[in-house]
């Protein structure tokens, strides 16, 4: 199978389109979830809003949030696949300038020392774009993640030592989800990451912030620290946008790696209630869209 | 909790009428603004062209198309998708806002901290709630993009929107000192212990 560069370049433009409008369905299953276990009246107030929000996104084909976000493209090449890598990153990078300027929608990229926006949601570094390997022959796979400013600002990562412990692994999590207060658009997605060195670490909590609910860590350590810190995040009351109530994260997802005898480092990026993402798979028989 | 609809722009009686946990909906004239339009105010000392004088500004940075000035879109930008921003990065412009610009409402999410409620008290201010992430529907509150200036800063520029409806917001925070955010935090604050020993991670 041969990668067509031009057919890339299309897909990573319609992808952050996409991606933009339509929320995924494990999302809105999450909101009806959350919905049902919300005792708060402003809390329910502001669920039904947001869903209602998703359908006034749907009927007018309009973005469902206003922040079009760090555009993150993540790749997935089959084991029989022909591709010149550089222009692959090319293309993904056209695709999103076109996407900026087409559709159009507010580039939201800037440097970061004169803060220069060149409009084009593109620039040093921007858009991320990671490439991995899978598995299957006659396949790619393109995901696209508009990373939300409000929460991304909810990042935090702590160089813990192992006299420390798990304990301190869940207050840190459970500390910077009240910190995070309002600001990161709650209900979200609490992404942690455990382990790795200091930046695998991060990566680990986007992983795991950015992953479908009702995905489950593979590992059974990260899979019960999901389940416990899941339920604890909602006896905390922060609720919907900050302002009480039960509904506090969709979720707390958990990504491992392995780390240093004398490390014991944990990292949490946050994921808004707008929990954004598109897919295309490639495959000799056409393009499929989903999420 | 009463409802309120403010015709903008208001004065000060007005807005020190609004209660925590009151709802309001705004009709006529809004102002979006955010970070690099305040730094390049506050912090270069720049003037804009408009009276923000007894107004509400709204943390924005709206998605809009480019297109040729006309009746309906006199700035010559229609508006695309217009939403809220994140309110705490902006805390510190809160009181310049309102003692050289005039400034009466803050609309934006999360909430804003003990500076802007000072202010508001001091002043005569009220920090208003829009639900973030709601953009789509937010958009459907708002008419046209009546002017805009400091579009240097594009798309941090400073927008004066045409609104109809332009609510439900809850008021977040008022003018007599009362923060549903400083609520909900010490509610929040008394409840970690036990989530902690629940968890097996007491201090």
């Amino acid at each position: 199978m041969h990668l067509d560069m031009t057919e890339v370049e299309t897909i990573a433009r319609d992808l952050y389109i996409r991606a933009l409008k339509l929320l995924p369905g494990d999302i809105k299953t999450g909101f009806s979830r959350l919905r049902q276990g919300e005792t708060d009246s402003t809390g329910r107030a502001i669920l039904d809003t947001m869903v209602q929000n998703i359908a006034v996104a749907e009927r007018t084909k309009n973005l469902l949030c206003q922040d079009t976000g760090i555009p993150i493209y993540n790749v997935l090449i089959g084991r029989d696949v022909a591709f010149d890598g550089i222009a692959l990153k090319k293309a993904i990078r056209h695709g999103c300038e076109r996407a900026t300027r087409e559709h159009p929608l507010r580039s939201s990229v800037v440097h970061p020392i004169t803060r220069n926006n060149e409009q084009t949601s593109c620039g040093s570094g921007i858009p991320v774009i990671n490439i991995d390997f899978i598995a299957e022959p006659e396949t790619v796979e393109i995901e696209m993640i508009p990373k939300g400013s409000g929460s991304e600002n909810g990042s935090f990562l702590r160089m813990l030592i192992p006299a420390d412990g798990v304990a301190a692994i869940k207050r840190f999590v459970i500390d910077r989800v009240i910190e995070a207060g309002g600001k990161v658009c709650p209900p979200t997605i609490v992404g942690v990451g455990v382990g790795g060195t200091s930046d695998l670490c991060m990566h680990l909590a986007k992983l795991a912030a950015t992953r479908p609910l009702g995905s489950v860590s593979p590992d059974p350590e990260g899979a019960k620290l999901e389940a416990e810190l899941s339920a604890a995040v909602n006896e905390l009351g922060i609720g919907p946008q900050g302002l009480g109530g039960r509904s506090t994260a969709f979720a707390v997802h958990v990504e491992l790696a392995a780390t240093h005898i004398t490390m014991n480092p944990v990292a949490v990026n946050i994921q808004c209630h707008s929990a954004r993402r598109a897919r295309a798979v490639l495959t000799p028989g056409g393009i499929q869209f989903g999420f | 909790m009463a409802h309120h609809t403010l015709e903008m722009p208001i004065d000060e009686e007005a807005v020190r009428r609004l209660a925590a946990g009151d709802t309001v909906t705004l009709e006529r004239t809004l102002f979006g603004i955010r970070d690099a339009t305040l730094i390049a105010m506050f912090d270069r000392n720049r003037r804009s062209r408009f009276a923000l004088r007894g107004h509400a500004l709204l943390h924005t940075a709206p998605n809009v198309r480019k297109l040729a000035p006309s009746a309906e879109n006199p700035a010559g930008y229609a508006p695309v998708c217009i939403g809220t921003t994140t309110s705490m990065r902006m805390e510190r412009f809160t009181r310049p806002l309102m003692e050289r610009e005039g400034v009466r409402v803050i609309i934006g999410k999360g909430g804003l901290g003990p500076e802007s409620l000072t202010a508001f008290r001091n002043l005569g201010g009220a920090y208003l709630a829009v639900i973030g992430g709601a953009a789509a529907l937010e958009t459907t509150w708002i008419e046209a993009i009546e002017d805009v200036d400091l579009d240097d800063l594009h798309p941090e520029s400073l927008w004066r929107f045409r609104i109809r409806g332009f609510g439900p917001l809850l008021v977040g925070m008022d003018a007599s000192g009362n923060s549903l955010y400083d609520r909900v935090g010490e509610a929040v604050a008394a409840r970690r212990a036990a989530v902690l020993a629940a968890i097996g991670a007491a201090e």
